[in-house]
């Protein structure tokens, strides 16, 4: 095992990053920034308002035209030098954002920044390699289809990933040859300036602009204002209708992803012989603690079938006590802080509401404290609820380290009970009856159904929501034209006139 | 069975300070991921409600010249309407648009079997 040591990378202090240099804030207001780690303040943010948007967004707008006009092959080089410069500082990269999010360091390590690096990569050929398109009309008539950039986006990045997130919206977004205005979110503002301290002199000025501060302050002139042509946002339902309410008023898309509550579903066969393919199951329903359960897909709803439900469900709940939960600077540690003190309450508010409806605790179900500095920090123990898919707990995304685990008899029950939710964001089934699993696959409502596997998140697998989960899909080029108008010259090669007039 | 949404004497005081700062407010109840579950508060008329919510509630508080209405998604309300909602206030970060972040809290939800 390595434990690290808190990082030292970080400046005390960060400021607005518009048209290429830090500037101060309009007001000149800071808020403090604690590690979930331990609770303390480690450095302190600009709070933006709507002046310090309006600044970004001239810069952007000044940018823009002449990154939009930049080959795509100038461009695809910068994503991946970006991608080279992160590649480089991988290690200081996911102490950075363990340190700022809480999230345990053998994932940042394995999955976040590695994940990110790849996403970089993965535009800069996708850019590369679209074409537009042709469609002969007759013999005289051509019609010519050129993706071209919107112009300048607005993207409000959720907290969970506070890097990778922001890698999923940006890299399509200047690929495609946009100008960006992003805003962290407010529990984790300050890796993505770590990171930019590793490849800002890689972008010309005005094309990446960073403010921060507060949703209400900063994030709603950016979502409302008509000089953004379009606005991504990742986070929750009540923000993503006010967000599409405030881009109706200047008839502006929008992609949004508004999470879910994945159901996980295990067929009887999984547990027809003790070998490698149950354990893997076994982990794949342990996912459910992956990011302390701070995932959009948490596997947060386990379906068993009934023949093997006992054993499997047995197996499970001694597979999620194994769970090594510690200091998340400890490469051991398998599960680490939650992200923000409020967070925390409102895990312990469903811990106690699942109580309340008579769901059953197997294991966990407390708050966790773990000790010397880390007391003060936010942590849960994994907790597995048995009970009934109409209790709350089954219905409502908890964004912690909680699965609700209730049993199916058959295909038909099961697809009836995992569709039975307002969301359709990711699914997991597992069989080793290949026709079952495809056949459940596709008969969930959902947009990503992982099939035999469980949270991998590869680039060039399409990812977002059914129903209220959202609208658009990211980590793929499919993404690009998200970010890019169509352009359609009409041209005649014909020298005769119509006749009309 | 009680009020379908009741308020803390921390949340009454959170609301008075936000009502004398911003003018008249509303709440909407969030779902999904990030900071869902949370009951987001807005100037009134800021969310724009339709047919897909239903008014749980017309909050009196004392100090509050007009009530305070709390919103949500008629399709969550389905789900949730076995429960009674308490709106509290915990220190927190910030959630979405919802006007009590920039103070270092947050209202939180919490429920109880009706």
């Amino acid at each position: 095992m390595t434990r690290y040591e808190a990082p030292d990378t970080y400046q005390s202090r960060y400021d607005h990053f518009i048209g290429g240099e830090y500037v101060k804030p309009h007001h000149g207001q800071y808020f403090e920034n604690p590690t979930p780690v331990t609770g303390e303040t480690f450095t302190e943010v600009a709070r933006g308002t709507a002046e310090d948007v309006e600044r970004a967004l001239d810069a952007a707008h000044g940018a823009a035209d002449a990154w939009g006009r930049t080959s795509v092959a100038d461009r695809a080089l910068i994503l991946n030098r970006i991608a080279d410069r992160m590649q480089e500082n991988l290690e200081s990269l996911a102490i950075a954002e363990t340190w700022e999010n809480g999230k345990p360091v053998r994932e940042t390590l394995a999955a976040d920044i590695p994940l990110a690096i790849d996403h970089f990569r993965y535009f800069a050929g996708a850019i590369r390699a679209q074409e537009g398109s042709l469609g002969e009309i007759d013999d005289d008539t051509v019609a010519y289809h050129f993706h071209e950039p919107l112009g300048v986006v607005g993207q409000i990045i959720p907290w969970n990933f506070p890097i990778l997130m922001a890698t999923w919206k940006l890299a399509p977004a200047l690929a495609a040859g946009n100008a960006v205005v992003l805003k962290p979110a407010e529990q984790t503002p300050a890796s993505i300036h770590y990171w930019l301290s590793l490849v800002a002199d890689l972008l010309p000025p005005g094309v990446l602009n960073i403010v921060n501060g507060f949703g209400v302050e900063a994030g709603k002139p950016l979502a409302s204002s008509p000089r953004v042509a379009k606005v991504a946002f990742t986070g929750e339902t009540t923000t993503g209708r006010l967000i599409m309410q405030y881009a109706s008023e200047n008839i502006k898309p929008v992609t949004l992803e508004l999470g879910g509550k994945s159901p996980n579903i295990f067929f009887d066969d999984v547990s027809a012989a003790s070998d490698d393919f149950l354990d893997k199951a076994l982990e794949g329903f342990t996912m459910f603690a992956l990011n302390q359960g701070e995932v959009c897909t948490c596997p947060s709803r386990a379906l068993i079938q009934q023949g093997h439900y006992s054993d499997f469900l047995a197996a499970a709940v001694s597979r999620t006590e194994a769970i090594k939960q510690g200091h998340p600077l400890d490469t051991d540690t398998m599960i680490g802080a939650q992200a923000s003190n409020d967070q925390l309450e409102k895990i312990l508010s469903y811990l106690d509401i699942g109580r309340q409806e008579g769901a059953r605790v197997l294991t966990g179900g407390e708050r966790a404290d773990l000790g010397g500095e880390l007391s003060g920090g936010y942590y849960v123990q994994p907790t597995i609820f048995e009970g009934d898919n109409s209790m709350r707990v089954f219905q409502e995304e908890i964004f912690g380290p909680v699965v609700s685990v209730t049993s199916f008899a058959d295909l038909s029950d099961a697809v009836k009970i995992a569709n039975d939710t307002l969301y359709g964001l990711g699914a997991g089934v597992w069989s080793r009856d290949m026709n079952t699993a495809y056949r459940a696959g596709r008969s969930i409502q959902a947009g990503r159904v992982w099939t035999n596997c469980y949270h991998a998140y590869p680039a060039h697998a399409a990812f977002g929501g059914y129903k209220q989960s959202g609208i658009g899909r990211e980590n793929h080029k499919m993404m690009l034209e998200h970010y890019q108008q169509t352009k359609n010259l009409l041209v005649s090669y014909s020298t005769q006139k119509l006749g009309f007039f | 069975m009680g009020d379908p949404v009741t308020v803390t004497p921390a949340a009454a005081d959170l609301i008075r300070s936000l009502r004398g700062r911003h003018g008249p407010l509303m709440f909407h109840q969030s779902g999904g991921c990030c900071d869902g579950s949370a009951p987001m508060c807005f100037p009134a008329g800021e969310f724009r409600t339709g047919s897909s919510d239903v008014r749980l509630a017309s909050l009196e508080v004392e100090g509050v010249p007009e009530p305070v209405e709390f919103w949500m998604s008629t399709s969550q309300w389905e789900l949730w309407k076995h429960t009674t909602l308490t709106v509290d206030v915990v220190p927190g970060r910030g959630s979405g648009f919802s006007l009590e972040a920039p103070d270092g809290l947050r209202f939180l939800t919490r429920s109880h079997l009706a």
